[in-house]
Protein backbone atom coordinates (compact mmCIF):
# COMPACT_ATOMS: atom_id res chain seq x y z
CA UNK A 1 0.00 0.00 0.00
CA UNK A 2 2.99 2.29 -0.30
CA UNK A 3 2.07 4.28 -3.53
CA UNK A 4 -1.08 5.35 -1.61
CA UNK A 5 0.37 7.67 0.91
CA UNK A 6 1.06 11.13 0.12
CA UNK A 7 4.43 11.98 -1.23
CA UNK A 8 6.53 14.03 1.63
CA UNK A 9 6.17 17.64 0.10
CA UNK A 10 2.14 17.16 -0.23
CA UNK A 11 2.25 16.19 3.64
CA UNK A 12 4.08 18.95 4.12
CA UNK A 13 2.44 21.69 2.07
CA UNK A 14 -0.87 20.10 3.91
CA UNK A 15 0.77 21.28 7.21
CA UNK A 16 1.52 24.23 6.29
CA UNK A 17 -1.44 25.50 4.85
CA UNK A 18 -3.59 24.31 7.84
CA UNK A 19 -1.19 25.82 10.00
CA UNK A 20 -1.55 29.03 8.06
CA UNK A 21 -5.46 29.19 8.60
CA UNK A 22 -4.81 28.20 12.14
CA UNK A 23 -2.20 31.42 12.36
CA UNK A 24 -4.93 33.92 11.02
CA UNK A 25 -8.62 32.25 12.80
CA UNK A 26 -6.07 32.68 16.03
CA UNK A 27 -5.02 35.81 15.24
CA UNK A 28 -8.26 37.01 14.56
CA UNK A 29 -9.68 35.41 17.84
CA UNK A 30 -6.59 36.20 20.46
CA UNK A 31 -8.13 40.04 19.17
CA UNK A 32 -11.16 39.77 19.64
CA UNK A 33 -10.48 37.65 23.08
CA UNK A 34 -8.60 40.17 24.33
CA UNK A 35 -11.02 42.93 23.97
CA UNK A 36 -13.93 40.81 25.35
CA UNK A 37 -12.02 39.01 28.31
CA UNK A 38 -10.12 42.57 29.77
CA UNK A 39 -13.24 44.74 28.49
CA UNK A 40 -16.51 42.88 29.96
CA UNK A 41 -15.29 42.96 33.25
CA UNK A 42 -15.45 46.69 32.95
CA UNK A 43 -19.35 46.82 31.59
CA UNK A 44 -22.10 48.04 33.54
CA UNK A 45 -25.16 49.54 33.18
CA UNK A 46 -23.64 52.67 35.04
CA UNK A 47 -20.68 52.91 32.92
CA UNK A 48 -22.95 53.02 29.89
CA UNK A 49 -24.69 55.67 30.79
CA UNK A 50 -22.74 58.01 33.31
CA UNK A 51 -19.84 60.91 32.67
CA UNK A 52 -16.65 60.49 32.30
CA UNK A 53 -14.12 61.44 34.72
CA UNK A 54 -10.51 62.26 36.06
CA UNK A 55 -9.93 62.09 31.61
CA UNK A 56 -11.68 59.01 31.52
CA UNK A 57 -9.95 56.82 33.67
CA UNK A 58 -12.83 56.90 36.13
CA UNK A 59 -16.64 57.21 35.33
CA UNK A 60 -18.50 56.03 32.14
CA UNK A 61 -18.86 56.77 28.31
CA UNK A 62 -22.30 58.15 28.27
CA UNK A 63 -21.54 61.25 26.66
CA UNK A 64 -19.38 59.93 23.99
CA UNK A 65 -22.09 57.00 23.46
CA UNK A 66 -24.42 59.80 22.61
CA UNK A 67 -21.79 61.70 20.29
CA UNK A 68 -21.13 58.70 18.46
CA UNK A 69 -24.95 57.93 17.54
CA UNK A 70 -25.26 61.85 16.67
CA UNK A 71 -22.27 61.18 14.48
CA UNK A 72 -23.86 57.66 12.77
CA UNK A 73 -27.60 59.46 12.55
CA UNK A 74 -26.18 62.57 11.10
CA UNK A 75 -23.42 60.23 8.84
CA UNK A 76 -26.83 58.01 7.61
CA UNK A 77 -29.03 60.92 6.82
CA UNK A 78 -26.85 62.14 4.67
CA UNK A 79 -25.42 59.56 2.61
CA UNK A 80 -28.50 57.03 2.69
CA UNK A 81 -30.48 59.76 0.46
CA UNK A 82 -27.63 60.10 -1.57
CA UNK A 83 -26.10 56.92 -2.00
CA UNK A 84 -29.93 55.61 -3.19
CA UNK A 85 -30.28 58.25 -5.70
CA UNK A 86 -26.91 57.61 -7.08
CA UNK A 87 -27.25 53.83 -6.94
CA UNK A 88 -30.90 54.00 -8.62
CA UNK A 89 -29.31 56.48 -11.57
CA UNK A 90 -26.12 54.38 -11.86
CA UNK A 91 -28.28 50.77 -11.99
CA UNK A 92 -31.31 52.29 -14.06
CA UNK A 93 -30.66 55.25 -15.91
CA UNK A 94 -26.75 54.93 -16.75
CA UNK A 95 -27.07 52.29 -19.47
CA UNK A 96 -28.26 54.98 -22.07
CA UNK A 97 -25.54 57.41 -20.65
CA UNK A 98 -22.29 55.22 -21.00
CA UNK A 99 -20.44 58.12 -20.62
CA UNK A 100 -21.53 60.19 -17.01
CA UNK A 101 -22.32 56.62 -15.29
CA UNK A 102 -18.98 55.26 -15.93
CA UNK A 103 -17.21 58.53 -14.39
CA UNK A 104 -18.90 58.63 -11.85
CA UNK A 105 -18.24 54.56 -11.33
CA UNK A 106 -14.60 55.84 -11.53
CA UNK A 107 -14.59 58.52 -9.17
CA UNK A 108 -16.54 56.09 -6.52
CA UNK A 109 -13.85 53.75 -6.93
CA UNK A 110 -11.20 56.12 -6.27
CA UNK A 111 -13.38 57.51 -3.46
CA UNK A 112 -13.65 53.72 -2.18
CA UNK A 113 -9.37 54.54 -2.13
CA UNK A 114 -8.76 58.03 -0.09
CA UNK A 115 -7.00 57.51 3.53
CA UNK A 116 -9.10 57.72 5.88
CA UNK A 117 -6.22 59.97 7.13
CA UNK A 118 -7.24 62.57 3.66
CA UNK A 119 -10.44 62.47 5.23
CA UNK A 120 -10.01 63.94 8.25
CA UNK A 121 -7.82 66.53 6.20
CA UNK A 122 -10.55 67.18 3.75
CA UNK A 123 -13.64 67.66 6.64
CA UNK A 124 -11.35 69.47 8.51
CA UNK A 125 -10.89 72.16 5.17
CA UNK A 126 -14.15 71.85 4.41
CA UNK A 127 -16.75 71.39 7.10
CA UNK A 128 -14.89 72.94 9.81
CA UNK A 129 -13.32 75.69 8.38
CA UNK A 130 -15.12 77.10 5.17
CA UNK A 131 -18.12 76.32 6.18
CA UNK A 132 -18.04 77.26 9.45
CA UNK A 133 -19.47 74.53 11.24
CA UNK A 134 -16.21 73.88 13.86
CA UNK A 135 -14.79 71.01 15.38
CA UNK A 136 -18.66 69.55 15.54
CA UNK A 137 -20.97 66.29 15.46
CA UNK A 138 -22.05 67.31 11.99
CA UNK A 139 -18.27 68.55 10.37
CA UNK A 140 -17.90 64.68 11.83
CA UNK A 141 -21.20 63.15 10.43
CA UNK A 142 -20.53 64.55 6.94
CA UNK A 143 -16.67 63.62 6.65
CA UNK A 144 -18.46 59.93 7.81
CA UNK A 145 -20.99 60.42 4.93
CA UNK A 146 -18.43 61.11 2.29
CA UNK A 147 -16.22 57.69 3.70
CA UNK A 148 -19.10 55.78 3.56
CA UNK A 149 -20.83 56.29 0.70
CA UNK A 150 -18.84 54.17 -2.02
CA UNK A 151 -19.69 51.04 0.24
CA UNK A 152 -23.35 52.25 0.14
CA UNK A 153 -24.13 52.77 -3.02
CA UNK A 154 -21.80 49.66 -4.77
CA UNK A 155 -23.77 47.07 -2.57
CA UNK A 156 -26.92 49.29 -3.52
CA UNK A 157 -26.27 49.03 -6.91
CA UNK A 158 -25.71 45.38 -6.81
CA UNK A 159 -29.00 44.54 -4.95
CA UNK A 160 -30.85 46.84 -7.79
CA UNK A 161 -29.11 45.50 -10.36
CA UNK A 162 -30.38 41.79 -8.82
CA UNK A 163 -33.83 42.72 -9.84
CA UNK A 164 -34.65 40.60 -12.95
CA UNK A 165 -34.88 42.41 -15.90
CA UNK A 166 -38.56 41.16 -17.15
CA UNK A 167 -40.00 42.69 -14.39
CA UNK A 168 -38.78 46.05 -15.46
CA UNK A 169 -40.32 45.01 -18.17
CA UNK A 170 -43.45 43.99 -16.92
CA UNK A 171 -43.99 47.39 -15.55
CA UNK A 172 -43.30 48.87 -18.58
CA UNK A 173 -44.96 47.05 -20.41
CA UNK A 174 -48.26 47.90 -18.14
CA UNK A 175 -47.53 51.14 -18.69
CA UNK A 176 -45.94 52.42 -15.68
CA UNK A 177 -43.99 55.05 -14.48
CA UNK A 178 -40.90 55.49 -13.59
CA UNK A 179 -41.30 56.49 -10.28
CA UNK A 180 -43.74 54.12 -9.61
CA UNK A 181 -41.82 51.23 -11.03
CA UNK A 182 -39.10 52.23 -8.36
CA UNK A 183 -41.47 52.86 -5.41
CA UNK A 184 -43.47 49.62 -6.16
CA UNK A 185 -41.26 47.38 -7.65
CA UNK A 186 -37.40 47.78 -7.52
CA UNK A 187 -37.27 49.32 -3.93
CA UNK A 188 -39.16 46.63 -2.23
CA UNK A 189 -37.54 44.02 -4.12
CA UNK A 190 -34.38 45.07 -3.68
CA UNK A 191 -35.17 46.17 0.50
CA UNK A 192 -32.70 43.76 2.18
CA UNK A 193 -30.04 43.94 -0.15
CA UNK A 194 -30.14 48.50 0.71
CA UNK A 195 -30.46 46.84 3.98
CA UNK A 196 -27.12 45.17 4.55
CA UNK A 197 -25.73 47.56 2.54
CA UNK A 198 -26.44 49.70 5.23
CA UNK A 199 -25.61 48.01 8.19
CA UNK A 200 -22.24 47.67 6.65
CA UNK A 201 -22.25 51.64 6.21
CA UNK A 202 -22.43 51.61 10.09
CA UNK A 203 -19.98 49.29 10.64
CA UNK A 204 -17.52 51.11 8.66
CA UNK A 205 -18.59 55.02 10.06
CA UNK A 206 -18.62 53.13 13.50
CA UNK A 207 -15.08 51.99 13.33
CA UNK A 208 -13.71 55.22 11.62
CA UNK A 209 -11.21 57.08 13.82
CA UNK A 210 -8.79 58.72 12.37
CA UNK A 211 -11.54 61.04 9.64
CA UNK A 212 -12.62 62.24 13.11
CA UNK A 213 -9.76 63.24 15.06
CA UNK A 214 -9.73 66.74 13.85
CA UNK A 215 -13.26 67.16 12.35
CA UNK A 216 -15.86 66.10 15.63
CA UNK A 217 -12.99 66.52 17.97
CA UNK A 218 -12.07 65.55 21.68
CA UNK A 219 -14.59 67.12 23.62
CA UNK A 220 -15.93 64.56 26.44
CA UNK A 221 -18.95 66.43 27.34
CA UNK A 222 -22.29 65.70 26.31
CA UNK A 223 -23.22 67.56 23.59
CA UNK A 224 -25.98 70.11 23.34
CA UNK A 225 -27.00 70.24 19.79
CA UNK A 226 -25.46 68.73 16.69
CA UNK A 227 -22.74 72.24 16.59
CA UNK A 228 -20.83 71.33 19.68
CA UNK A 229 -17.98 69.17 19.28
CA UNK A 230 -18.24 65.28 20.29
CA UNK A 231 -15.82 62.37 20.76
CA UNK A 232 -16.97 59.23 19.57
CA UNK A 233 -15.96 55.99 20.89
CA UNK A 234 -13.31 54.66 19.05
CA UNK A 235 -11.53 58.37 19.31
CA UNK A 236 -11.85 57.55 23.36
CA UNK A 237 -10.30 54.13 22.75
CA UNK A 238 -7.79 56.06 21.09
CA UNK A 239 -7.31 58.82 23.61
CA UNK A 240 -7.49 56.47 26.83
CA UNK A 241 -4.82 54.27 25.50
CA UNK A 242 -2.63 56.36 24.07
CA UNK A 243 -2.68 59.76 26.08
CA UNK A 244 -3.91 58.99 29.48
CA UNK A 245 -1.47 57.04 31.45
CA UNK A 246 -4.00 54.15 33.61
CA UNK A 247 -6.75 54.94 31.25
CA UNK A 248 -6.63 51.10 29.79
CA UNK A 249 -9.02 49.70 31.81
CA UNK A 250 -11.88 51.99 30.84
CA UNK A 251 -10.02 51.91 27.12
CA UNK A 252 -10.54 47.96 27.11
CA UNK A 253 -14.13 48.32 28.47
CA UNK A 254 -14.82 50.69 25.34
CA UNK A 255 -13.21 48.85 22.90
CA UNK A 256 -15.95 45.89 24.32
CA UNK A 257 -18.37 47.94 23.41
CA UNK A 258 -17.06 48.56 20.27
CA UNK A 259 -16.58 45.30 19.61
CA UNK A 260 -19.80 43.76 20.72
CA UNK A 261 -21.68 46.37 18.56
CA UNK A 262 -19.85 45.44 15.58
CA UNK A 263 -20.38 41.35 16.30
CA UNK A 264 -24.37 42.43 16.46
CA UNK A 265 -23.91 44.62 13.32
CA UNK A 266 -22.15 41.72 11.63
CA UNK A 267 -24.69 39.32 12.56
CA UNK A 268 -27.46 41.77 11.69
CA UNK A 269 -26.65 41.81 7.88
CA UNK A 270 -26.00 38.38 7.73
CA UNK A 271 -28.51 36.76 9.36
CA UNK A 272 -31.07 39.80 8.32
CA UNK A 273 -30.15 38.84 4.65
CA UNK A 274 -31.29 35.10 4.90
CA UNK A 275 -34.24 35.92 7.24
CA UNK A 276 -35.38 38.14 4.74
CA UNK A 277 -34.81 35.63 1.80
CA UNK A 278 -36.17 33.07 3.62
CA UNK A 279 -39.41 35.40 3.75
CA UNK A 280 -39.51 35.98 0.38
CA UNK A 281 -38.93 32.25 -0.72
CA UNK A 282 -42.29 31.05 1.11
CA UNK B 1 -48.07 66.88 -40.95
CA UNK B 2 -46.36 65.43 -37.65
CA UNK B 3 -47.79 63.19 -35.57
CA UNK B 4 -47.67 63.96 -31.86
CA UNK B 5 -46.61 61.17 -29.65
CA UNK B 6 -49.11 59.53 -27.59
CA UNK B 7 -49.33 60.53 -24.20
CA UNK B 8 -48.73 56.89 -22.64
CA UNK B 9 -45.52 57.38 -24.14
CA UNK B 10 -44.64 60.26 -23.04
CA UNK B 11 -42.32 60.76 -19.85
CA UNK B 12 -44.75 61.92 -17.41
CA UNK B 13 -43.71 65.32 -15.36
CA UNK B 14 -42.85 63.47 -12.33
CA UNK B 15 -40.71 61.13 -13.98
CA UNK B 16 -38.67 64.10 -15.42
CA UNK B 17 -37.78 65.74 -11.82
CA UNK B 18 -37.45 62.19 -10.50
CA UNK B 19 -34.54 61.56 -13.62
CA UNK B 20 -33.22 65.20 -12.67
CA UNK B 21 -32.93 64.38 -8.76
CA UNK B 22 -31.55 61.12 -9.22
CA UNK B 23 -28.67 62.62 -12.27
CA UNK B 24 -28.25 65.22 -9.49
CA UNK B 25 -27.45 62.75 -6.39
CA UNK B 26 -25.33 61.11 -8.99
CA UNK B 27 -22.97 64.29 -9.91
CA UNK B 28 -22.78 64.78 -6.38
CA UNK B 29 -21.61 61.83 -5.27
CA UNK B 30 -18.97 61.95 -8.17
CA UNK B 31 -17.71 64.70 -7.57
CA UNK B 32 -16.59 64.09 -3.99
CA UNK B 33 -13.08 62.93 -4.81
CA UNK B 34 -12.65 65.74 -6.62
CA UNK B 35 -13.85 68.25 -3.57
CA UNK B 36 -11.75 66.27 -1.64
CA UNK B 37 -7.97 66.38 -3.93
CA UNK B 38 -9.40 70.35 -4.70
CA UNK B 39 -9.89 71.33 -0.64
CA UNK B 40 -6.31 69.31 0.01
CA UNK B 41 -4.36 70.89 -2.86
CA UNK B 42 -6.19 74.32 -1.89
CA UNK B 43 -4.49 74.01 1.53
CA UNK B 44 -1.58 72.92 0.09
CA UNK B 45 -0.72 75.35 -1.92
CA UNK B 46 1.02 77.67 0.06
CA UNK B 47 3.77 75.28 0.54
CA UNK B 48 4.24 73.68 -2.05
CA UNK B 49 4.36 77.46 -4.07
CA UNK B 50 6.34 79.06 -1.25
CA UNK B 51 8.78 77.00 -0.22
CA UNK B 52 8.82 74.09 -3.19
CA UNK B 53 8.44 70.64 -2.98
CA UNK B 54 11.68 70.07 -2.79
CA UNK B 55 12.02 71.36 0.53
CA UNK B 56 10.72 67.84 1.62
CA UNK B 57 13.61 66.21 0.37
CA UNK B 58 16.59 68.47 1.08
CA UNK B 59 15.69 70.21 4.42
CA UNK B 60 17.83 69.57 7.34
CA UNK B 61 15.27 68.20 9.63
CA UNK B 62 11.25 68.67 10.84
CA UNK B 63 10.64 71.46 12.38
CA UNK B 64 7.63 72.76 10.87
CA UNK B 65 7.09 75.68 12.82
CA UNK B 66 11.19 77.12 11.62
CA UNK B 67 10.45 76.23 8.40
CA UNK B 68 12.31 72.93 7.98
CA UNK B 69 9.99 70.54 6.15
CA UNK B 70 12.50 67.59 5.83
CA UNK B 71 9.69 64.84 5.58
CA UNK B 72 12.11 61.95 4.65
CA UNK B 73 12.13 60.39 7.63
CA UNK B 74 8.29 60.36 7.59
CA UNK B 75 8.00 58.68 4.22
CA UNK B 76 10.73 56.22 4.64
CA UNK B 77 8.65 55.10 7.98
CA UNK B 78 5.46 54.36 5.36
CA UNK B 79 7.94 52.52 3.30
CA UNK B 80 9.10 50.78 5.36
CA UNK B 81 6.62 49.34 7.78
CA UNK B 82 4.01 48.90 4.27
CA UNK B 83 6.86 46.85 2.64
CA UNK B 84 7.53 44.63 5.51
CA UNK B 85 4.23 44.28 6.27
CA UNK B 86 3.37 43.07 2.75
CA UNK B 87 6.46 40.26 2.98
CA UNK B 88 4.29 38.92 5.89
CA UNK B 89 0.91 39.56 4.32
CA UNK B 90 1.71 38.26 1.40
CA UNK B 91 2.65 34.53 1.63
CA UNK B 92 -0.12 34.36 4.08
CA UNK B 93 -2.87 35.78 2.65
CA UNK B 94 -2.06 33.65 -0.31
CA UNK B 95 -1.70 30.67 1.28
CA UNK B 96 -4.89 31.40 3.46
CA UNK B 97 -6.77 31.62 -0.24
CA UNK B 98 -5.51 28.43 -0.78
CA UNK B 99 -6.55 26.76 2.14
CA UNK B 100 -9.75 28.07 1.54
CA UNK B 101 -9.98 26.55 -1.98
CA UNK B 102 -7.98 23.38 -1.51
CA UNK B 103 -7.67 22.29 1.96
CA UNK B 104 -10.95 23.56 3.97
CA UNK B 105 -13.59 21.08 3.99
CA UNK B 106 -17.14 22.78 2.81
CA UNK B 107 -18.32 23.51 5.82
CA UNK B 108 -14.95 24.58 7.51
CA UNK B 109 -14.48 26.67 4.53
CA UNK B 110 -17.63 28.96 4.91
CA UNK B 111 -16.76 29.34 9.08
CA UNK B 112 -13.26 30.19 7.91
CA UNK B 113 -14.50 32.95 5.23
CA UNK B 114 -16.98 34.38 8.07
CA UNK B 115 -13.70 34.84 10.34
CA UNK B 116 -11.26 36.76 7.77
CA UNK B 117 -14.35 38.72 6.68
CA UNK B 118 -15.08 39.58 10.63
CA UNK B 119 -10.70 40.51 10.81
CA UNK B 120 -11.38 42.85 7.95
CA UNK B 121 -14.11 44.33 9.65
CA UNK B 122 -12.33 44.53 13.26
CA UNK B 123 -11.40 48.79 13.98
CA UNK B 124 -7.73 49.88 13.18
CA UNK B 125 -8.08 51.58 16.70
CA UNK B 126 -8.46 48.40 18.25
CA UNK B 127 -5.86 46.94 16.33
CA UNK B 128 -3.47 49.28 17.89
CA UNK B 129 -5.19 49.05 21.67
CA UNK B 130 -4.19 45.28 20.55
CA UNK B 131 -0.71 46.12 19.83
CA UNK B 132 -0.11 48.61 22.47
CA UNK B 133 -0.97 46.58 25.62
CA UNK B 134 -0.41 43.12 24.43
CA UNK B 135 2.07 42.82 21.26
CA UNK B 136 4.63 45.96 22.22
CA UNK B 137 5.08 44.47 25.99
CA UNK B 138 6.03 40.82 24.11
CA UNK B 139 8.49 43.03 21.46
CA UNK B 140 9.86 44.85 24.32
CA UNK B 141 11.60 41.73 25.43
CA UNK B 142 14.05 41.72 22.66
CA UNK B 143 14.87 45.09 24.11
CA UNK B 144 14.13 48.93 23.85
CA UNK B 145 10.89 49.82 24.41
CA UNK B 146 9.04 47.59 21.91
CA UNK B 147 7.25 50.59 20.43
CA UNK B 148 9.14 50.52 16.78
CA UNK B 149 9.44 48.97 13.61
CA UNK B 150 8.94 45.25 14.34
CA UNK B 151 5.77 45.95 16.06
CA UNK B 152 4.29 48.77 13.55
CA UNK B 153 4.67 45.93 10.56
CA UNK B 154 3.64 43.11 12.66
CA UNK B 155 0.16 44.93 13.41
CA UNK B 156 -0.09 46.71 9.66
CA UNK B 157 0.46 42.81 8.43
CA UNK B 158 -2.36 41.47 10.43
CA UNK B 159 -4.59 44.64 9.24
CA UNK B 160 -3.85 44.09 5.67
CA UNK B 161 -3.96 40.09 6.03
CA UNK B 162 -7.63 39.46 5.02
CA UNK B 163 -7.44 41.96 1.60
CA UNK B 164 -4.74 39.75 0.16
CA UNK B 165 -6.45 36.58 1.39
CA UNK B 166 -10.14 37.71 0.05
CA UNK B 167 -8.93 38.41 -3.33
CA UNK B 168 -6.32 35.27 -3.08
CA UNK B 169 -9.33 33.30 -2.33
CA UNK B 170 -11.73 34.97 -5.42
CA UNK B 171 -9.52 34.62 -8.14
CA UNK B 172 -8.35 31.09 -6.89
CA UNK B 173 -12.03 30.47 -6.99
CA UNK B 174 -12.33 32.18 -10.82
CA UNK B 175 -9.78 29.47 -11.73
CA UNK B 176 -12.26 27.33 -14.35
CA UNK B 177 -13.08 24.12 -13.11
CA UNK B 178 -12.25 22.03 -15.95
CA UNK B 179 -8.61 23.25 -15.61
CA UNK B 180 -8.29 21.78 -12.01
CA UNK B 181 -9.98 18.59 -13.02
CA UNK B 182 -7.59 18.28 -15.84
CA UNK B 183 -4.75 18.32 -12.99
CA UNK B 184 -6.27 16.22 -10.90
CA UNK B 185 -6.88 13.69 -14.16
CA UNK B 186 -3.16 13.56 -14.41
CA UNK B 187 -3.07 12.05 -10.60
CA UNK B 188 -1.12 15.54 -9.92
CA UNK B 189 -1.29 16.20 -5.76
CA UNK B 190 -3.68 19.17 -4.30
CA UNK B 191 -0.51 21.40 -3.49
CA UNK B 192 0.96 20.73 -7.08
CA UNK B 193 -2.18 21.44 -8.21
CA UNK B 194 -2.68 24.55 -6.26
CA UNK B 195 1.10 25.59 -6.79
CA UNK B 196 1.69 25.05 -10.23
CA UNK B 197 -1.82 25.36 -11.72
CA UNK B 198 -4.17 27.29 -9.81
CA UNK B 199 -1.44 29.97 -8.29
CA UNK B 200 -0.41 30.91 -11.74
CA UNK B 201 -3.52 31.08 -13.58
CA UNK B 202 -5.25 33.32 -11.01
CA UNK B 203 -1.68 35.51 -10.77
CA UNK B 204 -3.11 38.83 -11.98
CA UNK B 205 -6.21 38.64 -9.21
CA UNK B 206 -3.61 37.56 -6.91
CA UNK B 207 -1.59 40.29 -7.61
CA UNK B 208 -4.47 43.07 -7.49
CA UNK B 209 -4.82 41.85 -3.89
CA UNK B 210 -1.30 42.86 -3.07
CA UNK B 211 -1.52 46.37 -4.66
CA UNK B 212 -4.63 47.23 -2.85
CA UNK B 213 -3.35 45.76 0.40
CA UNK B 214 -0.44 48.19 -0.51
CA UNK B 215 -2.72 51.31 -0.48
CA UNK B 216 -4.15 50.14 2.30
CA UNK B 217 -0.88 49.92 4.12
CA UNK B 218 0.60 53.17 3.17
CA UNK B 219 -2.90 54.53 3.98
CA UNK B 220 -3.70 53.27 7.52
CA UNK B 221 -3.11 55.89 10.62
CA UNK B 222 -4.31 54.67 14.35
CA UNK B 223 -2.92 51.34 14.12
CA UNK B 224 0.54 52.25 13.30
CA UNK B 225 0.30 55.58 15.31
CA UNK B 226 -0.27 53.43 18.21
CA UNK B 227 2.92 51.26 18.14
CA UNK B 228 5.21 52.98 16.05
CA UNK B 229 6.77 55.02 18.48
CA UNK B 230 6.44 57.95 16.62
CA UNK B 231 10.20 59.27 17.10
CA UNK B 232 11.18 61.90 13.55
CA UNK B 233 14.03 59.67 12.16
CA UNK B 234 14.88 56.73 9.74
CA UNK B 235 14.97 53.13 11.81
CA UNK B 236 18.17 52.23 11.93
CA UNK B 237 17.05 48.72 12.97
CA UNK B 238 14.04 46.16 13.62
CA UNK B 239 13.26 47.51 17.02
CA UNK B 240 14.04 51.37 16.49
CA UNK B 241 11.27 53.86 16.77
CA UNK B 242 9.66 55.41 13.80
CA UNK B 243 7.14 57.77 12.30
CA UNK B 244 4.76 57.46 9.63
CA UNK B 245 3.43 60.23 7.08
CA UNK B 246 -0.31 59.60 8.37
CA UNK B 247 0.56 59.41 11.89
CA UNK B 248 2.52 62.39 11.39
CA UNK B 249 -0.63 64.11 10.12
CA UNK B 250 -2.75 62.76 13.26
CA UNK B 251 -0.08 63.50 16.23
CA UNK B 252 0.54 67.47 14.50
CA UNK B 253 -2.82 68.56 12.99
CA UNK B 254 -3.95 69.47 16.12
CA UNK B 255 -1.57 72.33 16.80
CA UNK B 256 -0.36 73.13 13.23
CA UNK B 257 -1.06 76.28 12.11
CA UNK B 258 -0.38 78.37 8.62
CA UNK B 259 2.76 76.93 7.05
CA UNK B 260 3.21 74.19 9.34
CA UNK B 261 -0.66 73.29 8.69
CA UNK B 262 -0.06 74.17 4.95
CA UNK B 263 2.92 71.50 4.74
CA UNK B 264 0.64 68.52 6.60
CA UNK B 265 -1.97 68.72 3.80
CA UNK B 266 0.90 68.58 1.20
CA UNK B 267 2.17 65.20 2.75
CA UNK B 268 -1.69 64.40 2.78
CA UNK B 269 -1.92 65.51 -0.90
CA UNK B 270 1.24 63.17 -1.63
CA UNK B 271 -0.68 60.70 -0.13
CA UNK B 272 -3.61 60.75 -1.79
CA UNK B 273 -1.96 60.94 -5.23
CA UNK B 274 0.41 57.82 -4.60
CA UNK B 275 -2.74 55.33 -3.40
CA UNK B 276 -4.70 57.04 -5.80
CA UNK B 277 -1.99 55.87 -8.44
CA UNK B 278 -2.04 52.41 -7.29
CA UNK B 279 -5.82 52.08 -7.47
CA UNK B 280 -5.51 53.48 -10.67
CA UNK B 281 -3.08 50.71 -11.63
CA UNK B 282 -5.14 48.26 -10.17
CA UNK B 283 -8.50 49.20 -12.14
CA UNK B 284 -6.96 49.58 -15.47
CA UNK B 285 -5.12 46.12 -15.23
CA UNK B 286 -9.15 44.36 -13.91
CA UNK B 287 -10.93 45.70 -16.57
CA UNK B 288 -8.62 45.16 -19.48
CA UNK B 289 -8.21 41.23 -17.92
CA UNK B 290 -12.12 41.44 -18.11
CA UNK B 291 -12.26 42.40 -21.57
CA UNK B 292 -9.44 40.34 -22.83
Amino acid sequence: MRELRLPAGERVATTLMWAAAAFVAGSLLWILGDMIVRGLGGLSPAFLTSAPADAGRAGGIGPILVSTLAILAVCIGVAAPLGLATAVFLSELAVGRRGFGDLVRRSLDALAAVPSIVFGLFGNALFCHVLGLGFSILSGGLTLACMALPLLIRTTEEALRAVPQEQRLGAAALGLSRLTTLRRLLLPAAAPGIGAGLVLGVGRAIAETAALLFTSGYVTRMPGSLLDSGRSLSVHVFDLAMNVPGGNENAYASACVLVLALLAINALAVEGTRWWARRAAR
Amino acid sequence: MTSSPSRALRRSRADGALVAALAAGAATAGSIVVLIFAFVAREAWPALRERGPLRFVTDEAWHPSDGELLLLPMVAGTLLTTLGALLLAGPLGIASGIFARFYAPARAARLYRRLVALLAGIPSVLFGLWGLVVLVPLVARLGGSGQGLLSATLVLALMILPTVAITADAALGAVPQPVLQGAAALGLGRWTIARRVAVPAARSGIATGLLLAAGRGLGETMAVLMVAGNVVQVPDGPLAPLRTVTANIALEMGYATEGHRSALFASGLALMVTVGALVVLVEWQRRRTVRA
